[in-house]
């Protein structure tokens, strides 16, 4: 009894300060994915810092009220639920893991505030569960594959072996794949498809029962610990010898530095090449980031940063901090970010961040993408009929 | 769209997955092996063996730069199992005469320290290790490449296990952990020193944990998940080779690893999910005591009798009025956050009470209670999404889905007691769990249902709090009254004596049977209103981590006691609440907090206080 009237002292409280700054509610699994989202933070905070440093919007500094939604959408929802009541934010913007992520968007719609969702990667975020109030900055799972599929469908090779973690994102990923590769190239033929559970694959036997479908070339979306795995026992059992691999996302960083020696070759894979992007945009990132933060940026630093200007430049371009005059302001939103400019599709508000897609070789014990170029997103985004179709709003 | 063919394996890919279940046995028997010593001779249920496993991967991938990797896999092991003493020795010591099940809820707790520990040690990136040296290649078998180190393990495992069977068998050492396993009291009243004994067998587990850490390295990355991965492999190995058996053990790690290996080799990879809970749940049926187990001997003195469970005394009662009349008016002062986190902390009570109510009184311990809250949930957003049922209805027949379930699951466990009976409530949780999570077209798969939200009348927070509250205070009250009800008298009877209780004509499994079921019903009510209180419904609301979620409420509140269940689910909601919100290490500081009332309120906080005002 005594512990609740504190707590409800302390909620009353709270809700006394009130400043002159304009409130974003952050949450993110920050303890659950710290490889990812510990980058990510800095990216944000980097953001940040130069938005208030340059004034703020109309003379109002930026304040980013952070949470730890615990991996769980049960847990984030009760988080962004303390955000908008508690904390009386204006915006909703993080996530990383999808099923939070849609947790989150569902909240935002039934709360009517708006959701700039970073980091969830599934298609559904903004086509079958898409709501109007929820923005997606990454390029997705389809726009991912549909990067990669031109350069597997020019090798021509007729046998393919998918393997993918066993959840939404790997599922979804395979069947993009098939479907557009299909598409692409009508005789491709798929003769094993392995999905090991998410962190659990059997590498040793999965790589086994590949080579026994004897296929030409192989499409995987492993990632994590999954993928080093699943790279040291193909080594050593000679499965990627004259194998032609694509492996979506293991040029990202967050996964290619950690394979360090074993870092197969001439691999085709999305990531980012972070050493070698020279355009101005991503030259004055890097220098800030480096001095603020000591390290080299990731992906997740590149996604932190731009979901903050991403809120930033919305509030600017409203000219306030109500819910329908930003959601008209996000709608088309087009800004600059560190690997390009992008636009807010007005259709699905899915943004046209692109991704580099290129090869990865061993340079010196490290693993480096090569040939890389970059895809812009807007280029491999299904029509707006399509999308249509898809969303029921 | 092309499909995936069938293929049959050839000779030589058969012999490969051979090997490959093999090798992977090895490490999964090492672990298991630990696992199973400690339980066998201290009872202790040591969540955190998992943990070890991790502090000897870490240890080894910090070390092999250092001494290379064949000197850092036996100093990795040694250390972790002077890490195992000590904790034995300043934490689990004093809680030997505790009520069962809290080493549990200590153990617990150091998970938590220890992932936290590990990622402020050594950061958040995966770290693989180095090749093992000298055997970093590939040998040829049947045509085939195959690991050199692969090799060594497939030798080493059976090593291990013969190292395992001269220490128990030829040592006196062996002998009194024999003695110890078979009959912990009798052992003692022998003038055996267990203080001792249980150190050095402690010690010896966490040097097999963090053995098998060491040795994986070669094969696998250190990361901050495998914890709580190798945790559920290490239980089922355990289970199935039968508790305290270590051939039992090291047969049954070779029997999942080979049935994986095989699944896999064949194409039916997704099966890899569950497979090992399927084959748990099937070798529990048919063989109750694992593959080579024994009957557990009867456990005597304190440890199993328990306090008859007293009416509430008329001042009791009037507080419980007065908190739940209190609770009714908070709308009036807050209409915010505090409304949204009552909810939680009332659905999570409710959810307690119900495991309470087999638990406790009704002596079945479940690891799988998630199942029903799980199920409660996925029926309301099924009956509300596929079935076009109005909210208020999918509200009153969601929980009927949670009945089924523990009709079907409780006609097996019933069958079973302590432990094994613990593990197939799991077995039959993570089957649950995976329909949930692999069942796409149905029940939206990883990703769960979305858009479950209450009637417009019901929307507002304050609404919906008071439709909680109401709903959790009657189905609180009633679990309650059941318990001191003829029904709920002879419940009590059958877990104090169940040889008594049948001869007094009561049908024990019956009762039982019914306690689960009734149990099931009010969990899958919680996750009813769980699901309407988020909007969402993902296959987390069932996983394990929501089951130790309930026991820690419980064992946290005090098991023995009535209401305890109740300020256990308040007091670890908020907590988790103010914690995560306000440090970064949260899990730690969570951790840290639990294991500071395990050992000064080894009764549970309730419990607790009951004696203080006992006296």
């Amino acid at each position: 009894m005594k512990m609740k009237a504190l707590f409800i002292a302390a909620a009353l409280a709270a809700t006394g300060a009130q400043a002159q700054t304009i409130k974003i509610g952050e949450l993110n699994s920050y303890k659950v994915f710290p490889a990812f989202l510990e980058p990510y933070k800095k990216g944000w905070e980097l953001a940040l810092q130069e938005i208030n440093a340059a004034g703020g919007i109309k003379g109002r500094k930026l304040e980013v009220i952070s949470r730890e939604d615990g991996g769980n959408p049960g847990d984030a929802v009760r988080v962004a639920e303390e955000l908008i009541t508690r904390e009386n934010v204006s915006v909703l913007m993080g996530t990383f893991a999808s099923h939070v992520g849609l947790a989150v968007s569902n909240l935002a719609n039934q709360r009517k505030i708006v959701f700039v969702a970073a980091e969830p990667l599934t298609d559904k975020i903004v086509w079958e569960n898409g709501n109007r109030y929820t923005f997606r900055l990454r390029p997705s799972t389809y726009m991912q594959v549909a990067m990669l599929v031109p350069e597997a469908a020019k090798l021509n090779k007729q046998r393919w072996a998918i393997v993918y973690p066993n959840y939404e994102y790997g599922q979804s990923a395979a069947k993009s794949f098939k479907n557009l590769l299909t598409q692409a190239q009508p005789g491709a033929q798929y003769v094993a498809e392995q999905a090991p559970a998410l962190g659990k694959i059997e590498a040793g036997s999965v790589v086994q029962a590949l080579m026994d479908a004897k296929p030409d070339a192989i499409f995987s979306a492993l990632f994590g610990a999954d993928l080093q795995k699943f790279v040291r026992e193909g080594n050593i059992r000679g499965l990627f010898k004259n194998m032609t691999v694509f492996n979506l996302l293991a040029g990202e960083p967050e996964y290619l530095d950690t394979l360090k020696d074993e870092t197969p070759e001439g691999w085709w894979v999305t990531g980012y090449p972070w050493a070698e992007i020279k355009t101005p945009a991503h030259r004055k990132f890097l220098a800030a980031y480096q001095a603020k933060w000591k390290d080299y940026p990731r992906l997740g630093s590149v996604v932190g940063y731009s979901t903050m200007y991403t809120v930033a430049n919305a509030i600017r371009k409203a000219g306030s901090t109500d819910t329908e005059q930003l959601i008209a302001a996000l709608k088309g939103l087009e800004m600059d970010t560190p690997i390009g400019p992008i636009v807010y599709r007005a259709v699905d508000h899915q943004s046209t961040m692109g991704a580099y897609v290129g090869q990865i070789t061993k340079k010196g014990g490290q693993g480096v993408m090569v040939n890389w170029r970059f895809a812009d997103g807007a280029h491999f985004l299904p029509s707006f009929a399509e999308v249509r179709a898809m969303r029921k709003d | 769209m092309g499909s995936v063919p069938f293929f049959f394996m050839s000779a030589s890919s058969i012999l490969i997955q051979f090997l490959n279940g093999l090798a992977s046995a090895s490490s999964l028997f090492l672990v298991a092996a630990g696992l199973s010593l400690i339980f066998g001779v201290t009872r202790i249920i040591n969540f955190a063996h998992g943990s070890l496993f991790m502090l000897g991967m870490y240890l080894a991938v910090a070390l092999a730069p250092m001494l290379g990797f064949w000197w850092s896999v036996p100093l990795a092991a040694l250390a972790v199992a002077a890490f195992g003493a000590l904790v034995e020795a300043t934490l689990l010591r004093r809680l030997y005469a505790a009520p069962e099940l809290l080493q549990l809820l200590a153990t617990f707790a150091l998970v938590l320290v220890i992932k936290d520990f590990t990622l402020w040690a050594w950061g958040p990136e995966d770290l693989l290790g180095p090749r093992a040296p000298g055997m970093d290649g590939a040998v040829r078998i049947a045509g085939l490449r195959y690991p050199e180190y692969d090799l060594f393990l497939i030798g080493f495992g059976p090593l291990v296990l013969g190292a395992l069977w001269f220490l128990l068998r030829r040592t006196r050492w062996g002998t009194l952990v024999r003695a110890a396993t078979q009959d912990r009291e009798m052992a003692g009243a022998l003038g055996v020193n267990q203080r001792w004994l249980f150190t050095s067998v402690f010690a010896l587990g966490a040097l097999l944990a963090g053995l098998g850490g060491a040795v994986q390295i070669p094969r696998e990355p250190a990361t901050l998940f495998i914890d709580l991965q190798i945790i559920s492999d290490a239980f089922v190995v355990v289970v199935v080779g039968g508790l305290g058996s270590i051939p039992g053990a090291f047969l049954a790690a070779l029997l999942i690893a080979e049935i994986k290996s095989f699944c896999i080799g064949l194409g039916y990879s997704k099966i890899t999910l569950v497979v090992e809970f399927i084959v748990m749940a099937v070798v529990l049926i048919v063989r109750p005591w694992g593959l080579l187990g024994r009957m557990p001997a009867q456990t005597r003195g304190p440890g199993a009798l328990e306090l008859p469970l007293a009416l509430p005394s008329r001042n009791a009662l009037v507080a419980l009025g007065g908190t739940a009349l209190a609770l009714a008016l908070v709308p009036l002062l807050s209409a915010g956050y505090t409304l949204v986190l009552l909810t939680d902390i009332l659905v999570f009570a409710l959810f307690a009470v119900s495991l309470h109510f087999i638990m406790g009184p009704g002596g079945l311990h479940s690891f799988g209670h998630a199942a029903y809250f799980g199920l409660g949930a996925y029926g309301a957003g099924l009956l509300l999404l596929k079935g076009g049922v109005p909210m208020e209805l999918a509200l009153v027949f969601a929980p009927l889905l949670a009945v089924l379930g523990a009709l079907v699951f409780g006609w097996f466990c019933v069958r079973l007691s302590g432990v094994y009976l613990a593990m197939l409530t799991l077995a039959f949780a993570q089957i649950t769990w995976s329909v949930m999570f692999q069942w796409d077209a149905f029940t939206g798969g990883s990703n769960g249902l979305i858009g479950i939200w209450p009637s417009s009348w019901l929307s507002s927070k304050t609404a919906y709090y008071y439709l909680t509250l109401a709903t959790c205070v009657g189905a609180i009250a009633l679990l309650w009254r059941v318990l001191y009800s003829p029904f709920g008298y002879a419940l009590r009877a059958g877990r104090d004596s169940p040889l008594r209780a049948d001869a007094i004509g009561i049908d024990v499994r019956a009762q039982q049977w019914a306690a689960f079921v009734f149990a099931g019903l009010f969990a899958g009510l919680a996750g009813a209103l769980f699901a309407f209180s988020k909007g969402s419904i993902s296959p987390e609301a069932l996983a394990v981590p929501r089951s130790v979620d309930g026991l820690v409420m419980v064992l946290l509140g005090g098991i023995q006691t009535l209401t305890g269940p109740v300020w256990g689910a308040a007091l670890f909601i908020w907590l988790q609440d103010v914690v995560s919100r306000s440090v970064d290490y949260w899990r730690a500081v969570i951790g840290a907090v639990v294991l500071f009332l395990v050992l000064v309120f080894p009764q549970g906080v309730t419990g607790f206080l009951r004696e203080r005002f006992a006296r």
